[in-house]
Order: C-alpha cells, then sequence, then structure tokens
C-alpha cells in the first residue's frame, strides 16, 4: 500500500523505543510517565457513570456541550478575567492534542513555516508536518531557564513563520513563564504578524507563581489560541477531553476540520467535564500539592546526588542534565542496571540533548525507591 | 508555604517519612523539620502515630462498634464530666460530642461481640447521666482515615509515554 510521503517523513516517535525497552523488563520504576498517577476525581468520574444510565450516549453539538462550553470560558474568566463567548469562541476536542492538531490543518498552508519551541510534547512537529507545513524549531537553554526569548526567536527564522507553538508549563522541562518573560514574545509576534498557539494544559500545575497566559496581553488576545484540557490537572487522561479558545474565525475555521473528523468529543467525558469544573477544585489543589512535594523531594535529592537540576516550576517533570554526555546510553544503561526507566531529552527536540526527562507522576515510595536506585547507579 | 501546616499534612498521609525526606519535600533542613516535629508534640498538636490496619487480611480481627449514648446534664455535670468518666476505658478507642440525636459517639473495640456488650452494659449504660446506648456492631470497613481498603494499587498505565 502506497503511504503518504508527508506521513513516510515522520519518524516514529523516540518515546516508542523507550517504552519498548520498559516493557520488556520486570521490576521497573517508571519515571518516564507523561500522565498523572492519580485517578480522575471520583464526583466527575460518578458524573460520567450517572451520564450513562441516563442513556447520554448521543452526538453533542460539534463545539461541545452548551453547558461544558459554558463552564469553560466561566473558568477563564476567573482565571485570567479573559471573556470568551461559549458560543462563538469555544471548542471542546478529545484531548487538547485533538485542539492543537485541528488549529494546524485550520491555519497552516502547504510550505507556511510553524516555529515550535523546544524541547517540546512530541506531536508538534510531526502535527505540523501532517498539515503540510515546515517546523521550524526554537531551541531554549538552560541558561535562561528554559523559557522561549526573543532574541532565540529571531535567531532562529521565526520573524518569516506563519504560527508559534509553545507550551508553558513545559513538558519536558517544566519551566514556567511569567506574564513579564511573555512581554516580548508577545511583541514579536505582533511586530512579525504570528498566530499564537499557546498549550496551557499544565496551566493548573503552576507550583511558584500563578500562571500567566499570552492571551491577557494587549494586542494578543485576536492573534492567540488558547489550548488546554483536562486531562493533567484533572488526571482524566483516558477521558480524552480537551478545549481550545481562540476569535469566532480561528473556532469557525478549527471546527470546520473539527466536525469533519471527530464530529464531537466524546460525550461521556463532557459530562465528567462539567462537574470537574463545577466541583473538583479541592482534588486539583490537593493533586497539586502533592506534584509539588515530590518536585521538593526530586530536585533535593538530585542536588544531593550532585546532579546539575534546572529548578522546575509547573508541569510534573524535571529535566536534569545527563551525568554522562550521551543522555540516551545513560537513559538505556540505568534501566538495564537498576530498573528506573527516564526519557532522554533529545526526543523532546532542539535544546533536549543532553539532558533527561525525569517525571515524579508516581507515588512517594517508588519515587523513593527510584531516587536510591539511580544514586546506587552513580556510585 | 505554611511549613507547620504542610508538615503536619505530610505527617498525617504518612507518619513514617523518615526526617531527611520530610526535609526533601518542605525543602527545608532536617534540623529544622526535627525542631518542628518536636515542638508539635510538645505542644500536644501531634497526639500520636498509628498504623491503619485492614483486619479483614488479618486471623485476628477484634469486634469493633460505634455506641451512641444519650445523656441528661445538670447543674453539676457537663459534657466533660461524663466524658472523664469514659475516657480511660482501653475498650473505647474513640470518644467524641456530636450534634444531632446522640449526645456522644464511642468507638468501641474488643475480642468478642460478648465482650464489647458486656463493656456496654456494665461500664457505659450504668453511669448514671447517660440515659441510653444504642450499639451498632461495625460489619465491614470499606475505607478509614482517607485510606481505600479494596484498591489494589494497580497501576495501569503505559510505562513511558509522551
Amino acid at each position: 500500500m502506497k503511504i503518504s510521503e508527508r506521513v513516510e517523513r515522520v519518524p516514529p516517535s523516540g518515546i516508542r523505543r523507550f517504552f519498548e525497552l520498559t516493557e520488556e523488563m520486570d521490576d521497573v520504576i517508571s519515571l518516564g510517565v507523561g500522565e498523572p498517577d492519580f485517578t480522575a476525581p471520583w464526583s466527575a468520574r460518578e458524573a460520567a457513570i450517572d451520564s450513562l444510565e441516563r442513556g447520554r450516549t448521543s452526538y453533542t453539538a460539534n463545539r461541545g456541550m452548551m453547558e461544558l462550553r459554558e463552564a469553560i470560558a466561566e473558568r477563564s474568566r476567573e482565571r485570567y478575567d479573559l471573556d470568551y463567548d461559549p458560543d462563538e469562541e469555544v471548542l471542546v476536542t478529545a484531548g487538547a492534542s485533538e485542539a492543537i492538531d485541528v488549529a494546524f490543518r485550520a491555519f497552516v498552508d502547504p510550505g507556511d513555516r510553524v516555529a515550535i519551541a523546544q524541547p517540546s510534547y512530541v506531536s508538534y512537529v510531526p502535527g505540523v508536518t501532517f498539515a503540510g507545513g515546515e517546523p521550524v524549531p526554537i531551541p531554549t537553554r538552560e541558561a535562561d531557564d528554559f523559557e522561549l526569548t526573543a532574541e532565540a526567536l529571531r535567531e532562529h527564522g521565526a520573524a518569516d513563520a506563519e504560527a508559534l507553538v509553545f507550551c508553558y508549563p513545559n513538558n519536558p522541562t517544566g519551566a514556567t513563564m511569567s506574564e513579564r518573560d511573555l512581554e516580548p514574545i508577545a511583541a514579536f509576534a505582533r511586530e512579525h504578524d504570528l498566530t499564537v498557539l499557546a498549550d496551557e494544559i499544565y496551566a493548573d500545575l503552576t507550583y511558584e507563581g500563578d500562571h500567566a497566559s499570552i492571551a491577557t496581553l494587549p494586542g494578543m488576545r485576536e492573534r492567540t489560541v488558547v489550548f488546554n484540557g483536562f486531562s493533567k490537572a484533572y488526571a482524566m487522561t483516558g477521558l480524552r477531553l480537551g478545549y481550545a479558545l481562540a476569535p469566532p474565525e480561528a473556532i469557525t475555521a478549527m471546527n470546520r476540520v473539527h466536525q469533519y473528523s471527530m464530529l464531537s468529543a466524546p460525550t461521556t467525558a463532557q459530562h465528567a467535564a462539567i462537574d470537574a469544573l463545577d466541583n473538583c477544585e479541592a482534588q486539583v489543589r490537593e493533586m497539586r500539592s502533592q506534584y509539588d512535594r515530590r518536585r521538593r523531594f526530586v530536585l533535593s535529592r538530585f542536588d544531593e546526588m550532585g546532579i546539575d537540576c534546572f529548578t522546575a516550576k509547573g508541569a510534573f517533570y524535571v529535566f536534569p542534565e545527563s551525568p554522562w554526555e550521551d543522555a540516551e546510553a545513560f537513559a538505556e544503561t540505568l534501566l538495564d542496571a537498576e530498573g528506573v526507566a527516564v526519557v532522554p531529552g533529545d526526543v523532546f527536540g532542539a535544546g533536549g540533548e543532553g539532558h533527561l526527562r525525569v517525571s515524579y507522576a508516581t507515588g512517594m515510595n517508588e519515587l523513593r525507591e527510584a531516587m536510591d536506585r539511580i544514586e546506587r547507579f552513580l556510585d | 508555604m505554611d511549613i507547620r501546616a504542610e508538615l503536619l499534612s505530610l505527617l498525617r498521609e504518612n507518619a513514617r517519612y523518615t526526617t531527611a525526606d520530610l526535609a526533601r519535600m518542605l525543602g527545608v533542613d532536617e534540623s529544622e523539620v526535627a525542631e518542628r516535629i518536636e515542638s508539635l508534640e510538645d505542644e500536644g498538636v501531634l497526639k500520636g502515630y498509628q498504623a491503619v490496619v485492614d483486619w479483614r487480611r488479618t486471623d485476628e480481627e477484634p469486634v469493633r462498634a460505634l455506641v451512641e449514648c444519650n445523656v441528661t446534664l445538670d447543674r453539676e455535670t457537663g459534657y466533660d464530666d461524663i466524658a472523664a468518666r469514659l475516657v480511660g476505658f482501653p475498650e473505647i478507642q474513640s470518644l467524641r460530642l456530636v450534634s444531632g440525636e446522640y449526645d456522644f459517639s464511642l468507638t468501641v473495640e474488643a475480642d468478642s461481640m460478648g465482650e464489647v456488650s458486656r463493656f456496654v452494659s456494665e461500664k457505659v449504660a450504668p453511669v448514671p447521666e447517660i440515659t441510653q446506648t444504642v450499639t451498632h456492631y461495625l460489619m465491614e470497613s470499606y475505607k478509614e482515615r482517607g485510606i481505600e481498603f479494596s484498591s489494589d494499587g494497580d497501576d495501569d498505565r503505559l510505562s513511558v509515554s509522551p
């Protein structure tokens, strides 16, 4: 069968190889997991079950249930003082990842350049490529606390891009960006007329300071698409529910792709999400406080081991420097010798080389054992 | 972050965290953690550290009962006086004054139903101010102190994911 050139050009995910290596072994403690170890709050799960009992199994409106869109808009108003019209400016999708894919297909023409702040979530480059666009990696550096800078944008050719994608708090580095850090990025986007795709899926998992959304900066709301969802903060990864917030013409375009592919996001998950927004704030806070403890624990263990590790301030990852120059060899040998899985940073793109992504979305007991094993391995 | 509140929360989560691990999670020195725990103990804030046991998985399940007590007070006798009469019995695991249709809520633990019954009828009911007791034998425990007993703790996530 003929495979399209677009697909052939995209290599399989580097994560996949580590997954296979890890699956072959017993007694592995995996710090390679990109999702919460918590289960979704019971209240949200119960709402999903209830919706099934009441037979709510049909499609919803393409853009998602109005009640959910209203709740999402309300949240944005409360958190960021950003008003989005639930009717025209909210799109509910099957995970934030669908929203991002739909955005690439809605905004990118063949040959269009899309600047991607890296290291980053592994789907942006393939997403742009599948849409026929040309990914332009913009590396961020540990020296800049893995923040995106206007200099990096200029230096790596973002000025003639159509769009810019970034994610803060960041997977894999755990970096965050404050409003002040975002201002030069916003200025650059305005100056070069870039559409900004702001992946804020980890927004609620910010441990130092408050999360800032670039859409709140002057002249940015009209050129920004904000992505968020329920996977990380509400521990609802498997329910596949996310959303995009953007001006009407952007949502209309994205919805055109969405309505012909997904039709509507999973109905059961939408019921769970309404409940999550209504009733689960306390549990989100509790999970955040658990992650924060583990973050401090892991940072302090790496410090004791003499491993240089940037002070991650969000998400559930730390991004230490690999003790060996070859991070991939280190990760493989560590897995083999001690049964601890971490992910070499280069699979996340430019700027990730020489680092390891260590997820602390793992219970304290396993985390403690994993850190002890790493320490033993280094001795 | 309120270190004292966070420390209490950590100890309530797992009282067996080592001082070193507590220090790491709080981002402070070990010596500070030790001092804070000591002063929490001295102030009587921290009363003890106990295990949560799922007795069904052992061969020595004790019999437990919730006992509701109604009392009448008079000029000389208040709730605290009645509580003082009861609190010293080792069979009474918890003793609380509650709002609603009865006054005291007790958890009583002994080796057999007979022992629990005898204890209630011979030691609790005869207290002059206690006008009525209702005993509920505990049949099954699903969750204690925030810990679910049926949860298998299985992690069905993919071992490595983006």
